[in-house]
């Protein structure tokens, strides 16, 4: 559906987007996740075609960003960070106006509009100045702004920054009763949401993308340190050192001996997809030490973001 | 050109839904009002003419309030991404919105016809004339608005697009008078580049294709400016 290549943009001298290469799926709810000015909404304004990239391209279905802007724009809407909206215009109006750009029959039109005005709950608005509303029903107006072609891609760009909990909710149940039937693609910088939301998340730092995965891919620590915690009784550090460091997928284990009822503490770090508790479990079990404690850390969303978007 | 035409209507219809454009319309009535006719019953005749001399410095001054809103408002607020994500090209939102500052224009002009129809009782008026010397103010209305609009395309502060916009286009309306300051070489150069010296033909009710052309080319100057600057951003 969305093919990016080398995707590129300099701001001056500073490189705001480092050479993405990105494949969304049709049908796909993507989140792209990142610290503060990683890149997020620049790369959310090429693809929408508000900025021209500086190098790279952007292909939506057949379609380049170079070459036919205009198509790409008819096939995506798109809801830019807290919903800029005309501010004197009366909610009726300007979807109105909306919809006759982009190309609504009148018939079709006013059946549009009232879909919309209950999907997003804006029966009751619709006559009202756009800068009366809350920043919650901003939001919503926005979000049926976006939808008003029906597009095939919706791209959002924190949906749901500033708002409160409840409106929190019920703006992602929106996205997710969207994304059962479009592509998705939104941006945010709270690691649950993207986790609620979202079948796929792309991790970007610096302009890059570091990390891209389902949820439970990228915890599932590919390739990352997992820590296993283990409490022992009458076990000397150095004798609990040795005997696991043989357990094949350790990398390192820091031990420390006990405190006041003796228990010997130690961190075992693994690598690697294989679990390996039982291995531990039977090498323990091999001597006379009691264990009375193994925990194994699960790496979360939040851990892995650190870890990836840590500045040095 | 459907899509242009979209713009035009809600940016036409975005003037009337605040009070300024009630306040600019009454303003312009009584300064022109009072202006014209202070004047009128001494010079005894029965035509428009000292009411459109005055046109290009007060236009100067009208215009730019008008068109500062234009781009200014919308990179201010944000609105503009929305705009440039919507099935638009450049050539749309510019020609909209520049056809709704002219309209805007015709707006204004239009209680001022009151003058003509009220001169029409007391004497005899020249209704071909003073139509033509309306068109061509609603020319000049144009070339201002293009210096305007672009001004506007070039920040989101819309005081200072408004003030930028003021300043070029009272000095093309002041240009000719300050003839004396200049070097003699350039003097035709500064006459051809004044407003207000191809308005004169105008203000007679003498339609003449040069200052016609010379409105139509300032105006077109200016959309093509903002279609640089929109380009550039």
């Amino acid at each position: 559906m969305i093919h990016v290549e080398g995707l590129t943009k300099y701001y001056d001298e500073l490189c705001a987007v480092d050479h993405i290469n990105l494949d969304i799926k049709t049908g796909e709810i993507v989140g792209l996740l990142g610290p503060n000015g990683a890149g997020k909404t620049t790369t959310l304004r090429m693809l929408t075609g508000y900025f021209q990239p500086s190098d790279g391209d952007i292909q939506v279905k057949e379609f380049s960003i170079h070459e036919n802007p205009l198509a790409i724009k008819r096939l995506i809407g798109y809801l830019p960070e807290s919903a800029p909206l005309y501010k004197g215009m009366i909610v009726y109006d300007y979807l109105d106006h909306v919809a006759r750009i982009r190309g609504l029959a009148p018939e079709a039109k006013q059946k549009r509009l009232k879909e919309l005005a209950d999907m997003c709950g804006l029966r009751d608005i619709m006559h009202k100045t756009i800068e009366t509303l809350s920043k919650g029903l901003k939001q919503r107006v926005g979000l049926a702004h976006a939808m008003m072609s029906d597009p095939e891609i919706l791209i959002l760009d924190e949906p749901t920054s500033g708002l409160d909990p409840n409106q929190i909710i019920e703006i992602r149940e929106i996205i997710r009763k969207i994304g059962e039937q479009k592509t998705v693609i939104l941006s945010t910088h709270i690691l649950s949401e993207a986790e609620a939301t979202c079948d796929r998340i792309v991790i970007i730092n610096k302009g890059k993308i570091v990390a891209d995965g389902n949820t439970q891919e990228l915890t599932a620590g590919k390739g990352h340190e997992r820590h296993i915690q283990i409490g022992l009784l009458g076990a000397d550090a150095d004798a609990v050192r040795d005997r696991l460091k043989t357990i094949n997928g350790v990398k390192s284990i820091d031990a420390t001996a006990g405190g006041m009822a003796k228990e010997t503490r130690a961190t075992v770090i693994c690598q690697g997809e294989k679990d390996i508790r039982t291995d531990l479990y039977t090498a323990i079990k091999q001597t006379d030490w009691v264990l009375v404690e193994m925990t194994q850390e699960t790496q979360t969303l939040e851990t892995i973001f650190r870890e990836l978007t840590r500045e040095n | 050109m459907r899509q242009a035409l979209l713009i035009f209507n809600k940016e036409f219809k975005d003037y009337f839904t605040s009070p300024i454009a009630y306040i600019v319309i009454a303003i312009f009535m009584a300064v022109t009002g009072w202006l014209f006719f202070s004047t009128f019953f001494i010079f005894d005749q029965a035509d428009l003419r000292r009411f459109f001399t005055l046109l290009p410095l007060l236009l100067a001054l009208v215009v730019p309030i008008i068109t500062m809103r234009l781009f200014s408002e919308e990179l201010n607020v944000g609105s503009y991404e929305l705009l440039l994500t919507l099935p638009v090209t450049f050539r749309d939102i510019i020609i909209g919105k520049f056809l709704a500052a002219v309209a805007f224009v015709a707006a204004i002009l239009l209680p001022s016809l009151s003058y003509p129809i009220f001169i029409s009782f007391i004497g005899d008026i020249d209704w071909g004339r003073t139509i033509g010397s309306y068109f061509g103010a609603l020319l000049l209305g144009a070339a201002y608005a293009g210096i305007g609009l672009f001004a506007s395309s070039l920040t989101r502060n819309q005081i200072i697009a408004c003030i930028v916009a003021m300043v070029i286009c009272v000095a093309l309306a002041i240009m000719d008078q300050m003839l004396f300051f200049f070097p003699q070489t350039i003097l035709d150069v500064i006459t051809y580049l004044s407003a207000n010296a191809h308005f004169t033909n105008v203000a007679k009710g003498i339609l003449d294709s040069r200052d016609l052309l010379y409105f139509l080319s300032v105006a077109f100057l200016g959309l093509y400016a903002t279609h640089v600057v929109m380009e550039e951003k």
